[in-house]
């Protein structure tokens, strides 16, 4: 669909950055001290440490990709708030205190506390990098993609707006600054998210058409399409063999598609055709707005509810799912179709489900193994649900918060604030996302645009507003991983394992220019990577998060027998082999490299399953085999 | 709060053993609690996906009322983890 631009949402926008810039340079003269840079002098109170959490976590991916999700197939986008929810449990139980307890600005230092060994140094600083541009790159193209339709710029623009913003955020003033701009986003985003659940609930649900949007006709006999006047059916040849669908061109020459249904009926589609020359047609006609042109028509509507009712009135918010889950829903599937000339035609069509079926797990392309009867297809699920449980505690840009706080006292109250902001945040996601599916605006070309398409069924404003909060979800989160990343080059590597002698105002330097560097490599990663699906990339950065740092980090707390050796040996398996067999998946092999993904060599896509048990077993294993040489030490020190 | 720039005095914080024991040890049962908690919901979504798709409480379906319930555990422990973990000057173990 071709979204307009918002003035308003450009404004709202600006303000934004523009406060949060402001109060960045107002900052920076103040932020001279390493861990005034690093770590906010750990003075930042807990209650605003626990929202900067939320406004550090919510990325992109879980806003914008979760209600899109939900949008499209129903329950299984709230698998992800699940799990990514559940993590914090990691979080707050097993890591927060002993990693405030034992660390001064980055993760490594925590690792690192007993034993001071450059190799833990240098295999947590890799790993903190290679994490850190695993999920950079997906916030980063995502506010390319998020820019087109929210603001009306090209991709390019939203990419360089995003990095520019927030390394100069990052390198005035660091931790401080971005704190603020997390905190500010975390309530922002959590606040409005609350706001819409509740108009959602007051406006209920309704059969009738939205305005601007209308049903498609379905159950429509072949003879009324077929033998209307002047209408030439066009030949099921070619790529179109063999496929549900009948073509016809009608006396203006324009081509529609209809897809052949139960008891020789035909339901209307929408098709999105590419021609050769790159120019597009939507549904038959040239796209645009202008005159003689034509556009995707926006769906999502309930077409039965309860009680064969036409409209509900306002729900309950347990109402609000009986009401769904008794309900028909039209979903939308797609079909791309290449012909020989080359030209690419994606048919857009119906698929009326019962709330029942995609009220459960299993109703996405993603999940719907989980009903099949082979165990290994059971594992893909069980293995991401691990990976997201386990990666959120293995994040470094969510770790190294935790060293913003005085104590650890405040440290478990920020993480109690956080799960909570959090919390509220991933319940209202399936509001958001049900809501969505049955608002009348969505693009069937782009789940991504589902939540802020929501808000425009209320008004344009609330549309403006979200669209600019959408967009600025990406700099809260961005902030972080360039902090992250700059602390594990400075500290880590250039001070603790290179011991390039620094005094505090150097060390605050190279750590402004490496995240200077970052920020461009960032953007140029967002560049390069526009075109490519990235959204599993976020998946696989918890992978390698989980599979790297946890086993080290639960050992190091647990097992008194822990190594140096044993932990370097762990960090650098765990991620090389999260990282190797994610590059031999199945999702590999068709979204990265677009071949057969039955031919890859893994049997499933989601590491972690099998790669965090190896990174336990390899930590004991070398502990063991290099216990004399590490004499033990008892307790825990002090950093 | 402080001023924009998080400046009141942070006071160094007092390591206690006992303490620092007995909020692992807490931390430690809450999370096992949990674990199992989700990795029921884990084992019923990929092995009884029907079970889980019914109606449950109030007709509302048990993949909902799970799912939130499984946000809604996480808040409540990390409340309750909050009220019975212990903090320097609280003394040692009990």
């Amino acid at each position: 669909m071709i979204h307009e631009t918002s003035i308003t949402a450009v404004l709202v926008f600006l303000f934004f950055a523009g406060t949060v810039l402001a109060i960045s340079f107002y900052l920076g003269a103040k932020a001279k001290s390493a861990k005034g840079y690093f770590a906010a002098g750990g003075h930042i109170p807990w209650f605003v440490n626990g929202i900067a959490f939320a406004g550090d976590y919510l990325s992109a991916a879980s806003f914008l990709g979760i209600c899109g999700m939900i949008a499209f197939f129903g329950y299984d986008g709230f698998l992800y708030s699940i799990g990514y929810l559940a993590g914090w449990i990691v979080a707050l139980f097993i890591v927060a205190e002993p990693l405030k307890r034992l660390g001064r600005y980055t993760f490594a230092d925590a690792l690192d506390n007993r034993f001071n060994s450059r190799g833990i140094k240098l295999a947590a600083a890799i790993s903190t990098l290679v994490v850190s541009c695993f999920y950079l790159i997906p916030q980063m193209v995502g506010a390319g993609a998020l820019i087109q339709p929210l603001l009306g710029f090209p991709h390019y623009v939203g990419v360089l707006v995003v990095g520019t913003v927030v390394t100069l955020i990052v390198v005035t003033a660091g931790m401080v600054s971005t704190t603020w701009v997390q905190f500010i986003k975390g309530s922002l985003l959590v606040c409005l998210c609350l706001f819409i659940t509740v108009l959602l609930l007051m406006r209920g649900f309704s059969t009738a058409d939205k305005e601007g949007s209308r049903q498609m006709r379905a159950g429509v006999p072949v003879a009324e399409v077929t033998g209307a006047p002047g209408v030439q059916v066009l030949p099921a040849e070619g790529a179109w063999a063999d496929k549900p669908f009948v073509r016809v061109r009608d006396d203006k020459g324009i081509v529609k598609v209809w897809k052949k249904e139960a008891g020789d009926t035909l339901s209307e589609t929408q098709t999105l055709t590419v021609l050769k020359d790159g120019s597009k047609l939507a549904n038959g006609l040239p796209r645009g707005k202008g005159e003689g042109q034509g556009d995707l028509v926006p769906v999502g509507y309930a077409s039965k509810l309860p009680g064969g009712v036409k409209e509900t009135g306002p729900v309950g918010p347990f109402e609000f799912f009986t009401t769904m889950q008794d309900s028909e829903v039209i979903l939308w599937g797609n079909q791309k179709i290449v012909d020989a000339e080359g030209t690419t035609t994606t048919v857009y069509f119906q698929k009326p489900t019962e709330g029942k079926a995609f009220m459960a797990p299993g109703s996405s392309p993603t999940f719907s193994k989980v009903k099949s009867e082979k165990f290994s297809d059971k594992l893909d699920f069980l293995s991401l649900m691990l990976a997201l449980f386990c990666g959120t505690a293995s994040l470094p840009h969510i770790l190294i918060r935790y060293y913003t706080v005085k104590d650890q006292v405040s440290a478990r109250k920020s993480t109690v604030v956080g799960i909570a902001a959090i919390g509220v945040f991933y319940i209202l996601t399936l509001y958001l996302g049900l809501g969505a599916m049955t608002s009348g605006t969505l693009d069937v070309t782009d789940s991504n645009m589902s939540a802020p398409l929501l808000a425009k069924s209320f008004n344009s404003f609330l549309f403006a507003v979200l669209s600019a909060v959408a967009f600025t979800t990406v700099l809260g989160t961005v902030s972080g991983l360039i902090m992250a990343a700059s602390g594990a080059v400075a500290h880590d590597l250039m001070t603790n394992f290179l011991k390039i002698p620094m005094d505090d105002v150097k060390k605050v330097r190279s750590a402004k220019i490496a995240a200077a560097c970052v920020g461009c490599l960032a953007m140029v990663l967002g560049i390069l990577f526009a075109k490519m699906n990235v959204n599993f990339l976020v998946g696989w950065a918890f992978n390698i998060a989980a599979s790297a740092n946890l086993p080290a980090l639960a050992m190091l707390l647990f097992w008194r027998g822990t190594t140096k050796q044993g932990i370097t040996a762990a960090i650098t398996v765990g991620m090389l082999s999260s990282l190797g067999w994610i590059l031999l998946s199945a999702q590999a092999y068709k979204d990265v490299y677009g071949i057969d993904p039955t031919t890859a060599i893994v049997p499933f896509s989601q590491p972690a399953i099998v790669t965090i048990p190896l990174g336990f077993a390899v930590l004991v294993i070398v502990s063991l085999l290099t216990k004399k040489s590490t004499p033990a030490v008892a307790g825990t020190a002090s950093a | 709060m402080g001023g924009l720039d998080f400046k009141p005095g942070a006071p160094q914080e007092e390591e206690d053993e006992a303490i620092v024991r007995y909020n692992t040890r807490l931390g430690v049962y809450l999370f096992i609690a949990y674990v199992a908690f989700y990795g029921g919901f884990m084992a019923m979504s990929a092995f009884w996906p029907e079970v889980i798709g019914s109606p449950w409480l109030g007709g509302v379906n048990m993949s909902v009322l799970y799912g939130f319930a499984l946000i809604v555990v996480a808040i409540m422990l990390a409340l309750l983890y909050q009220k019975l973990s212990r903090k320097p000057g609280d003394g040692g173990a009990k």
